[in-house]
């Protein structure tokens, strides 16, 4: 087998090529909203949003209404429920996180375990990337040109408020709404995601870049190039080894992405674990020379 | 505007706090709190940790709602003055990420975006605006490091930056002496005293009392309560800072809620 054989043999097919294309739009839409979601500190949030749309898509499909709007409204739920939780009882926020979104991943279940259906539902657990149709990647391409047209145009305005809510109110920037917008943002690229590698891994694409790009640089404008780059290698390196391998795709992309972090968590020049050991050793002792 | 001219009475006061009572739960943070600041003057706000500092700024930039009473800027609503960019803002070093991925430029940009288009482009003026910032507060070579970087005192002085960026006539700033050194300390009263010679009023939390004469024209002693306001040599007299930091408030702590308006109130009238 030439190299030429082992890198175009998979994409002969078409369904190989959908899955591609779908992978590789999942990839950058979650790659840079996880820049925000890892700065913010809201990947738990990430977390609860992506599981807690699979019972707003069930519903969705059951009334054969768009995905979209079943998971967004999902998504909203789930927040103001968490938000509910926290401060209407002693219960802390990350308890209340996980009450929430593990109750509403669990009514997801039901309804799919339910819900007469031709078509498996259990895909949108784990992820279907060799069944996606024309359809489906036509829906996921749609929502990923939106969600990544509102993130890029209004970049600088979220980068505020993950940094300094309190400067965005007093310039009379409503901090409220662009964290709404966020959060309905990340609703939206979760069914995006899910097509690629299921609700379940889907909280890995939407952290996994973003914590890799900011242990690379310390420029946020750099992270959102970074954090899609890795993703984007990470989605070919993981379908190939899926197609040769004969493995799980969705969780060939997410193995990847994990194997790059560490590699990065060691090796960063400035922020891996080796790089500031030296830094370290090298200062103490040019402290001790002197 | 007219307000420049004069400590005189008619003016309208640059901050307004009129009564102003803010609840954190049961907690009492604000306490029919009342304050009116002129145009050009530097007022220092002296109180315990706890005594409703950080409240104050933010019911004063309309981030709380105060159950009664009502804040004015410039004699008008604080959500006309912030549209209008006027409220410039220095957090307290607690509040911030300093691992955050930015440079000190681009946090000093940040004080422009209330005059950028919605996609917050920057153009020239705002450029300028941002590199002259930086001269002012002398952090011109330290422009391109990551905010973490910098010494405690660069720190602060990027965030005044980002103030003076905006073009800020009203500039709150929360304990920006803590954890300063002496350079860093006269360069920001040093630049706060040529703001206030400009016209914009300055009000400033601080616990470095010896420095607030050399600093502020008025202070405010603040429990909960505004319990004086005055001139810093008179706000620092022994008896009215025991007022504040002393055994007045020891009850208060034992009994956080219902018992601090009473308490706070018998002193004001015993001091009468």
């Amino acid at each position: 087998m030439t190299v030429f054989e082992f890198l175009f043999e998979p994409f002969g097919f078409d369904f190989m090529l959908r899955a591609l294309a779908t992978t590789l739009i999942a990839s950058v839409v979650c790659a840079v909203l996880s820049c925000w979601l890892v700065l913010i500190g809201w990947s738990l949030m990430g977390d609860a949003v992506s599981h807690a749309v699979l019972p707003g898509v069930v519903l969705a499909y059951v009334v054969d209404a768009p995905f979209a709007l079943g998971a967004v409204a999902f998504g909203f739920l789930a927040v103001g429920l968490i938000g509910a939780v926290r401060d209407t009882s002693r219960v802390k926020e990350d308890a209340a996180i996980g009450i929430v979104f593990t109750s509403l991943f669990a009514l997801g279940l039901v309804l799919i375990s339910v819900v007469p259906s031709h078509v498996d539902l259990n895909h949108i657990i784990f992820g279907n990337l060799l069944g996606v149709s024309a359809a489906d990647l036509a829906q996921v391409a749609v929502l990923g040109a939106v969600t990544l047209t509102v993130l890029v145009a209004k970049n600088r305005d979220f980068t505020l408020f993950a940094f300094d809510p309190t400067h965005a109110h007093a310039l009379g920037i409503n901090p409220r709404l662009l964290g709404a917008t966020l959060l309905g943002l990340l609703a939206l690229t979760s069914v995006v995601a899910l097509q690629a590698v299921g609700v379940v891994l889907v909280v890995a694409m939407l952290i996994v870049p973003g914590a890799t790009a900011y242990l690379l640089t310390d420029r946020f404008q750099r992270m959102l190039l970074i954090a899609p780059a890795i993703s984007i290698a990470c989605a070919i390196i993981g379908l190939y080894s899926s197609y040769y391998f004969d493995a799980a795709s969705g969780g060939m992309v997410v193995l990847a992405q994990g194997a790059v972090f560490a590699l990065v968590y060691l090796f960063a020049p400035r922020h891996g674990l080796i790089g500031r050991r030296v830094a370290t050793r090298r200062r103490q002792r040019t402290r001790a020379r002197v | 505007m007219s307000a420049a001219i004069g400590q005189g009475h008619t003016e309208t006061p640059a901050i307004s706090v009129d009564g102003v009572t803010v609840h954190y739960g049961d907690t009492l943070a604000l306490d029919r709190a009342s304050l009116s600041l002129g145009h050009g003057r530097i007022c220092g706000l002296i109180g315990m940790n706890g005594s409703g500092k950080s409240t104050l700024f933010k019911t004063i930039m309309g981030m709380i709602d105060p159950e009664s009473g009502r804040v004015r800027i410039d004699g008008g609503p604080t959500r006309q003055a912030r549209r209008a960019g006027v409220l410039g803002y220095v957090p307290q070093s607690e509040d911030v990420d300093w691992d955050f991925p930015l440079s000190v430029r681009d946090v000093v940009m940040m004080g422009r975006y209330g005059r950028m288009g919605p996609l917050r482009l920057s153009r020239r003026a705002d450029r300028e605006a941002v590199d002259h910032a930086l001269e002012r507060v002398e952090l011109t070579e330290y422009a391109d490091r990551q905010i973490g970087q910098l010494s405690g005192g660069q720190k602060k002085r990027a965030f005044v930056a980002r103030g003076l960026a905006q073009e800020a006539t009203i500039l709150l700033l929360d304990e920006p002496f803590a954890g300063v050194d002496k350079r860093s300390e006269a360069t920001i009263t040093r630049l706060l005293k040529e703001l206030a010679e400009a016209g914009a009023t300055v009000l400033v939390s601080t616990h470095d009392l010896h420095a607030l004469p050399g600093l502020a024209d008025e202070a405010v002693l603040l429990m909960r309560r505004v319990l004086l306001h005055s001139s810093p040599a008179e706000v620092l007299r022994p008896e009215n800072l025991a007022r504040a930091f002393g055994l007045d408030i020891t009850p208060t702590e034992a009994t956080p809620t219902e018992a601090t308006p009473a308490e706070v109130t018998l002193t004001e009238e015993e001091a009468r």
